[in-house]
């Protein structure tokens, strides 16, 4: 599309149809807005990447290293020897479209190189084109291309805009899934450092710190003591958790996410409060104080090295299990990826829930419980008192997050919770929620500033259900188990659905959680005004939209 | 016969051709997803631009016949949100409601009992003055879709500029760096949730 202004005349003449040619003749454009900054040299040096330098994705010379085509060839043929899944979703995809539509990025963005089926062609033609038969004798006829710069620049551009979701592998009849492929395409990219700044620079922080942030653990500490002066003022209860203390029975971890930045910190305050109130023999660690994994999003072996940390530490503390707090992608890297990495955890006990007793089978292996389950079965237990009607300013609805519905089958548990600390929430459409779920449109470490339509066309469709809601019930809050969608939902719902806000699941259980030796509460977790009491207050009004 | 009833006979011509040249502006295998896929949840952009054109032709000729201000603002606004985010220059994105003009004039070239009013009694000239009255309707419609694409813009920018304010401000306030409890509550306030004074 040109730059210059048409008359009016000019406009009504224009004949917007682009002209029709094959996907594989139109090369990749970097539009505005779009794609993340290249990753700054020194955080490539500290993790040992390769091809450290200043670069930028609209530089014609990304300065690569000269057998640059070989190392990715090579990379490619590592991979489709060592993983079988990478190899047959090169292979077996019969082009059917039944993935084609389901992108959000595809229904946001209107870019056809956004359907699932289309972006994963992007690397297949290569595939074609060195590793088949037919690709390397008929090329084009037999959808193979040469790897070329462009063609490699093209690959960068679309495979960061995945958000690796995973909702397209729910409709594709043979269970492909692009997000895989997606995650071998980032590995291969990065071979030739060619990651996002805003990816690389989490990774070094976590490798250096333990956490995404750089936080050093003075500075973790204070952030963590910042919310409890807040809770001291809000309940009038005073809490004093423990950091890196040996013995502890349960080690927690979350997303630094949550100690960071509004409204994740109201989440965290919620697990102070939780825990102060069981009596739960926890810890904090300053060393593992990161649940999520950016290494995720730059290759397997880089997420293994960070992901570790957590384990070591839990080692080194003497604990039995361990809790992880309101985290999307940190469970899936668990639930798939764990035990190939590094076996059981058997150092570790078999969680089994100090309060009730119950045992959590399904950490069996991994030792890990995600809170959400926790919370749960507390509530189930009748353990926890709760006043519901201290959210009665609140029209919940719920994101499933990609990961933990997707990636882990969490489906219940946060909304079993939800209705049990609100009395008003609401559920979006059947093809937006659950296993259907749209993602956020900033996972994956795309949730940087510079790509801000890219996010919010991704995230469109989200918005569009979320929207559907206020509209016919006058829903203003917008709560999900991931700290990406805390971090992610604030700037879409600015942008799309006004008024709604967000809040992690266990603000609400904050909010609604009668404490021992609790002042009255005025206020809920955000300093906001609680609403005024009614006679209904305590009635169950739980709806579904 | 007025203008107004003409064009409510043709409404749904109308708008199925402007639905089509808007479709038109995307890449083939987009605009057929964006016409077929009936579903509002799962092709929000087709479902949105659909339901804004047909809202903004309703107010269009609804007030033709009075002069009270125009509430087309929220279909305006539900379509250009879209464009401003898409691939698109602010020309193109905002030449969809000057396609409208071209689209009415030409189906009532084509009308014949139209022509035949005009041929016969003259009486036409009440459509010719009702029809610039309708142009300029039109051209008020492109003026407030300037605005209102002008503050999605702004809006992105400010997404853009918040995000990194939001992560140097709490970083400097928990390295001890911030003492200025007045520029707290300002950016508090300004991120929409001031604390109450408990
Ligand atoms: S649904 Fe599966 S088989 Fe069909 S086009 Fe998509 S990836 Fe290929
Ligand atoms: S994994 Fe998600 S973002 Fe990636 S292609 Fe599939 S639906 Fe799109």
């Amino acid at each position: 599309m040109s730059n210059k202004v048409p008359t009016p005349d000019e406009l009504s003449k224009i004949d917007y149809t682009p002209p029709k040619k094959g996907w594989m003749d139109t090369p990749v454009e970097f539009k505005p807005g779009t794609w993340c900054y290249g990753s700054r040299p020194k955080y490539l040096e500290s993790v040992d990447f390769p091809n450290p330098r200043d670069w930028k994705p609209t530089d014609d010379d990304w300065k690569l290293p000269e057998n640059w085509k070989e190392i990715f060839l090579k990379g490619m043929e590592e991979r489709l020897r060592k993983y079988r899944s990478f190899r047959l979703f090169m292979d077996i995809c019969v082009r059917c479209g039944a993935c084609a539509d389901k992108c959000h990025f595809f229904i946001g963005s209107g870019d056809p190189k956004n359907m699932p089926v289309l972006r994963a062609e992007l690397l297949r033609s290569v595939y074609r084109k060195y590793f088949t038969a037919s690709g390397k004798l008929l090329g084009k006829v037999a959808g193979a291309r040469e790897l070329t710069i462009d063609v490699l620049k093209e690959l960068w551009y679309y495979y960061y805009q995945c958000t690796e979701c995973r909702r397209c592998s729910v409709f594709c009849p043979y269970g492909i899934d692009t997000a895989e492929i997606t995650i071998i395409a980032r590995e291969l990219l990065n071979l030739l450092g060619l990651n996002t700044d805003w990816i690389a620079g989490p990774v070094a922080n976590c490798y250096r710190t333990g956490n995404h942030l750089g936080l050093e653990p003075h500075t973790f500490k204070n952030s963590i003591e910042f919310f409890l002066s807040d809770i001291e003022d809000i309940t009038g209860i005073k809490i004093e958790p423990s950091f890196n203390r040996k013995g502890a029975e349960i080690l927690f971890i979350t997303p630094s996410g949550d100690t960071f930045a509004d409204p994740g910190t109201y989440t965290c305050m919620g697990y102070l409060m939780l825990f102060h109130e069981l009596g739960l023999d926890y810890t904090w660690s300053t060393y593992a104080s990161e649940g999520g994994n950016f290494g995720f999003f730059t290759s397997n072996e880089m997420a293994k090295r960070l992901h570790y940390k957590i384990y070591a530490e839990a080692k080194r503390l003497g604990v039995k299990w361990i809790l992880g707090g309101e985290c999307g992608h940190m469970w899936r890297v668990l639930n798939q990826y764990l035990d190939t990495w590094h076996g059981p955890a058997d150092f570790l006990e078999e969680p089994v829930s100090p309060i009730t007793g119950t045992t959590f089978e399904n950490a069996k292996s991994s030792k890990l419980v995600h809170i959400a389950e926790f919370t749960a079965d507390l509530i189930r237990n009748g353990i926890l008192k709760l006043d519901p009607s201290r959210n009665n300013h609140l029209k919940v609805t719920f994101h499933d997050s990609c990961n933990t519905s997707r990636g882990m089958g969490i489906f219940e548990e946060p909304r079993f919770i939800i209705r049990s600390v609100c009395n008003h929430f609401y559920e979006m459409p059947e093809d937006t929620i659950r296993e259907k779920t749209f993602c956020c449109g900033s996972g994956s470490g795309l949730n940087a500033g510079e790509n801000m339509e890219l996010r919010m066309r991704g995230g469109f469709p989200r918005a569009n259900a979320v929207k559907y809601v206020k509209e016919k019930h006058d829903v203003n809050m917008l709560a999900n188990i991931c700290a990406i969608d805390r971090a992610a939902l604030p700037p879409l719902m600015d942008y799309w659905v006004p008024d709604v806000r967000v809040a992690g699941v266990h603000e609400l259980v904050g909010n609604a959680l009668v404490m021992k030796g609790e002042k009255e509460r005025i206020v809920d977790l955000r300093g906001e005004p609680l609403p005024v009491k009614s006679e209904s207050t305590s009635s169950e009004e739980v709806k579904e939209g | 016969m007025e203008l107004k009833n003409l064009l409510s006979e043709k409404r749904d011509v109308i708008l199925e051709r402007w639905f089509d040249l808007i479709l038109k502006s995307y890449p083939a295998d987009t605009s057929s997803f964006l016409r077929n896929q009936k579903n509002q949840s799962t092709n929000p952009v087709g479902h949105t631009i659909l339901k804004s054109i047909e809202g903004l032709f309703d107010k269009l000729i609804e007030g033709l016949d009075h002069t009270s201000g125009d509430s087309w603002s929220s279909f305006l606004d539900n379509i250009i949100r879209i464009k401003a985010v898409q691939d698109f220059t602010p020309s193109h994105a905002l030449s969809f409601i000057f396609d409208l003009k071209k689209i009415i004039r030409e189906e009532l070239k084509n009308d014949p009992v139209l022509n035949s009013i005009q041929d016969n009694s003259g009486s036409g000239n009440g459509i010719t003055v009702e029809l610039s009255k309708l142009d300029s309707r039109i051209d008020a419609l492109a003026l407030d879709s300037f605005d209102i694409y002008m503050k999605c813009r702004e809006k992105i920018y400010d997404l853009k500029a918040k995000e990194f304010e939001n992560k140097t401000f709490r970083l400097l306030q928990m390295a001890n760096l911030i003492y200025d409890k007045e520029e707290e509550q300002r950016l508090d306030k300004d991120h929409g949730n001031l604390k109450k004074a408990l």
